[in-house]
């Protein structure tokens, strides 16, 4: 290709340059590593919800074949500065128990860790750790967010009166007038289910030691390296210049690696203490118990609309289940979702509450989407409510209350960029072909069929790109949000990413390439990406809220910028040219109006050896740049789900799938489409399959992927989706978030087409999700 | 300890084993093929899925020493004279993979379907892949890459 051709990678479907060592077996998972002398831990958990802790054995366990230690918290609390981080304590009124990484006094969920065996192999580990005998008092439990609420419900942590964490709140309008005035109210309760995110690849963690030198390497299937460094130093005492955490091939995270957990905090010490490497690997019915877990709120939604059905005003009153310990951003997840429960529309007041509570589960944190799931999900509901209220159709009522002009100030208080909600819904429409299905509806009702159709749409608004610093310091948040990104030209040709921000299936390597190759003007295959090791790529704030591409993509164009202008600087310069006189496109500067020319790469060759630069500049042609993005991304679209319901079994069926997102300008459609699909798969399972189910003794019923059903192939359809595009006007790239749409808007859609085909019998509401049991206990009580 | 004699990706293997392992660790930890990966705990989630005798096996569902005298192949094997197996080109070319780590059983699963059914339903592909789990992808492309690898 000749340098001066115009390519363009961006916009392409580029197979991603991931997958050749995925594909053949030479994935690096954290599991696949290993050093030499390795030891391996096994942790001890509390069978019990909530109990105190009388005493701990650890002879047997210590004397087992193999064992080199054993360890309780009381033995390991000399390592702790401090408990475990949260890093967004919300509210003046917080209450933070301190979480410390093994249970000093009381379990306070079943798989709160009371100890830790290290022996030569895991096996011989897991057999020692049967042996530890721990003695405990039962206390009572309390699992259900509102009987946490009550009088006299059993106290998670003392200093947490009436189980309460904290309340937080946000209003704007004159809320209690609209509601006085509105001709229509509609007052809707719902239930969002606590989910297990299961990731395929559960944690693991392999950490290495140098005795001499205190240096401290972490390998770890995490989604934020660079925090995880921190936190070591936080809870550690660790000189944070000693800690280099590693994020190799990561399988998968959805939220629930973006946390410091307590095994980083017992493993850690524990290698230090050996002097030896130790690895931690989670068994899947050990995650479903010690890895985060997603939503658990009651919502209470209230809208208040004129006769027609336009809505005036909203307000929300949460109870959000925090679970036993605040984790890395617990608090803070239903505040992700505290603007958005106006959805799309056009409202005048606003009124949102949150109240967190502790209960004896496995704490809970950030899950795909978090917050904005739970906010579109009520909102896509209760709108419904309101259209069968005021007889209008699903579809009408969205058109007549839409934000149609943009950049638009929310009632909630942020400004939407860009959007074009009719769109979206006017291509879904068309896709679904709405009438056709309408009629087929209309007609199985008239014949009574035992397998009924119904519709459900969700038109969603989401912000994600976390996020402005300047408004995460407003909510108290304990970070940034911006990101880094340095592009590095070495001196033969080749190019080096350096992100700061770390993959785990989403194909930063591809989608951040092909910005590069077409500022830079080089091949595809020569750009290189360089990600998740804090010794390799020092800065970055690292994976989660959907912010890759729109705040460290956008980050790498202005470094090209940046790369790029030097290397015209030198261009000039070698061609004795002024600047205002060369052209540059394709990856070379020319001459304008001759033949003459030099292209980035012999630009890099130039700045390596730097015989003949201008005065005064450095030598090297690499540029990093840090991007603090100036407002949220804002995502949105149109999500149709078309289901049969079997009257006679409740079985739910979900024959069609319909989403067309506006996700701005589109890098890779590929990896775009992926996204959306893998998201729409989530948001699905929430609505008719996953939950996490606690006893009344909080134990964790579906503790395995036996009994948590996370979909197969088997339980899905193929999607049909397409895009509309309203370029983001906040970045230079257009671009918006992708990785949670799909996840945040099909729950809403899903559940919205069971109730619309359950409309005959006058059902109107559906817990999640909507089991077959469900579905048929539902058609019996209202045929009694 | 008990030496099994099987052949692993087409080269005869000896191994001591204990009797209580897993096919999955010894493939894993003896022998170092690290490509088959651990998912779960229940024989539920197919990451570990390999081929035995070319049919597809969770390879946690089968001891060690059950494998004695079969034919095993890997992720690792799968791939001849530096050229992708066609299910795995597919699933490149129709991104039916994210994170990749149920990529290997997937593929595996796959390639054990494409032999009994060469030409399968979408239907076919989606019960065939029942035992496979994928957090990413929703599944939507790893059928794309099915059918494609199918008519490949």
């Amino acid at each position: 290709m000749a340098a001066t051709e115009q390519r363009s990678y961006v916009g392409a479907p580029v197979p991603r340059k991931e997958d050749a060592r995925l594909l053949t077996g030479q994935g690096t998972f954290v599991d696949n590593l290993s050093r030499p002398g390795m030891l391996h831990a096994v942790i001890v958990r509390s069978p019990h919800a909530h109990a105190r802790i009388v005493g701990i054995d650890t002879s047997r366990a210590a004397a087992a074949e193999g064992v080199v230690a054993v360890y309780t918290g009381e033995d390991l609390k000399s390592e702790w500065q401090a408990g475990l981080p949260c890093f967004w304590p919300v509210s003046e009124d917080i209450v933070m128990p301190t979480h410390w990484p093994l249970a000093l006094d009381k379990a306070r969920y079943a798989g709160d860790g009371v100890a830790v065996v290290v022996a030569e192999t895991r096996a011989l580990a897991k057999d020692a750790a049967e042996l530890v005998d721990v003695s405990y008092e039962v206390l009572p439990a309390v699992v259900d967010i509102e009987e946490a609420l009550a009088d006299g419900a059993p106290l998670v942590h003392d200093e947490a009166a009436g189980n309460r964490c904290y309340t937080w709140s946000l209003a704007a309008g004159e809320v209690e007038k609209e509601f006085a005035d509105a001709a229509v109210t509609v007052s809707e309760r719902y239930r969002q289910q606590r989910l297990i995110p299961a990731a395929m690849e559960p944690r693991a963690l392999l950490v290495d030691v140098m005795p001499a030198t205190g240096d401290v390497t972490v390998y770890s299937s995490t989604q934020i390296p660079h925090i995880m460094r921190t936190a070591f130093t936080l809870v550690l005492g660790i000189p944070e210049a000693k800690v280099r955490v590693v994020a190799p091939d990561v399988g998968g995270g959805f939220g629930s690696k973006v946390e410091v957990y307590a095994e980083d905090m017992i493993v850690v010490p524990i290698a230090r203490r050996l002097g030896r490497p130790v690895k931690w690997v989670e068994e899947r019915s050990e995650a479903c118990l010690a890895t985060i877990h997603g939503r658990d709120v009651v919502q209470h939604i209230e809208l208040a609309a004129t006769a027609e059905g336009k809505i005036r005003a909203v307000r929300v009153r949460l109870k959000a289940a925090m679970g036993s310990y605040l984790q890395a951003v617990t608090p803070g997840v239903p505040l992700l979702g505290a603007w958005l429960y106006g959805g799309c529309y056009d409202l005048a007041a606003y009124d949102f509450l949150c109240t967190g509570v502790f209960t004896t589960t496995t704490p809970t944190d950030a899950y795909r989407g978090a917050g904005r799931p739970e906010a579109t999900y009520a909102i896509e509901r209760a709108i419904d409510a309101l259209a069968r209220k005021v007889g209008k159709d699903p579809v009408e009522i969205r058109r007549l209350n839409f934000i149609e002009e943009f950049p638009f100030t929310l009632a909630s208080g942020l400004e939407v960029d860009a959007g074009d909600f009719h769109a979206a819904l006017d291509r879904a429409l068309e896709i679904l072909d709405y009438d056709t299905v309408r009629k087929e509806q209309a007609e199985r009702r008239a014949s009574g069929a035992t397998r009924q159709l119904g519709v459900g749409f969700s038109t969603y608004i989401e912000m994600c790109g976390l996020a402005p610093s300047r408004i995460l310091g407003a909510l108290n948040y304990g970070g940034g949000g911006w990101e880094s990104m340095s592009i590095r030209c070495l001196p033969t040709g080749t190019v080096q990413i350096v992100s700061g921000t770390t993959p785990h299936g989403q194909g930063h390597a591809t989608t951040f390439a092909q910005i590069v190759a077409d500022k830079l003007g080089v091949d595809f295959d020569d750009v290189e990406f360089l990600f998740g090791d804090t010794a390799v790529s020092p800065t970055g704030f690292d994976t989660y809220g959907s912010r890759s591409l729109p705040v460290g993509g956008v980050a790498l164009w202005h470094a090209s910028e940046k790369v790029v202008a030097k290397a015209k600087a030198i261009a000039a310069h070698t061609l004795e040219a002024a600047e205002d006189d060369l052209e540059y496109a394709g990856g070379r500067f020319a001459v304008r109006g001759t033949d003459r020319g030099m292209t980035v790469k012999e630009c890099a060759f130039a700045a390596w050896h730097a015989h003949n630069l201008p005065d005064g500049m450095e030598p090297g042609l690499e540029a990093q740049h840090v991007y603090d993005p100036p407002n949220f991304s804002w995502p949105s679209g149109c999500h149709i789900a078309l289901v049969e319901v079997d009257t006679q079994t409740g079985a739910v069926f979900l024959d069609r799938y319909v989403a067309v997102d506006d996700v701005g300008r589109v890098v890779n459609p590929l990896v775009v489409d992926g996204q959306v699909h893998g998201g729409i798969a989530q948001g699905v399972a929430q609505a008719l399959w996953e939950e996490a189910v606690y006893d009344s003794d909080g134990n964790l019923a579906t503790g395995s992927l036996l009994s948590y059903l996370v979909p197969s192939a088997a339980e899905l359809p193929s999607y049909e989706t397409d895009r509309t595009e309203t370029p983001s006007p906040t970045n230079p790239l257009g671009v918006k978030g992708v990785g949670e749409t799909g996840a945040i808007a099909s729950t809403p859609a899903v559940i919205n087409a069971v109730i619309d085909a359950l409309a005959p019998y006058g059902i109107t509401d559906m817990d999640m999700p909507a089991s077959p049991e469900r579905v048929w206990r539902a058609l019996q009580e209202v045929a009694k | 300890m008990r030496r099994i004699s099987f052949t692993v990706n087409g080269a005869a293997r000896e191994v001591d084993v204990e009797p209580r392992e897993l096919l999955v660790y010894v493939l894993r930890e003896r022998l170092g093929l690290t490509g088959t990966n651990v998912g779960c705990d229940t024989s539920s989630c197919g990451s570990c899925t390999v081929l035995v005798s070319g049919e597809s096996v969770k390879s946690c569902t089968m001891l060690g020493v059950q494998a004695d005298g079969l034919d095993v192949t890997t992720i690792e094997g799968l791939a001849t004279g530096g050229a992708l197996h066609p299910v795995q080109q597919a699933f490149h070319e129709h991104h039916g993979l994210q994170c990749g780590f149920c990529t290997p059983g997937m593929v595996l699963a796959s390639v054990s379907l494409l032999a009994e059914t060469p030409s399968p339903s979408e239907a076919e592909i989606r019960e065939a892949l029942e035992g496979n789990l994928c957090r990413c992808t929703g599944y939507h492309n790893i059928v794309r890459a099915v059918q494609a690898a199918a008519s490949a």
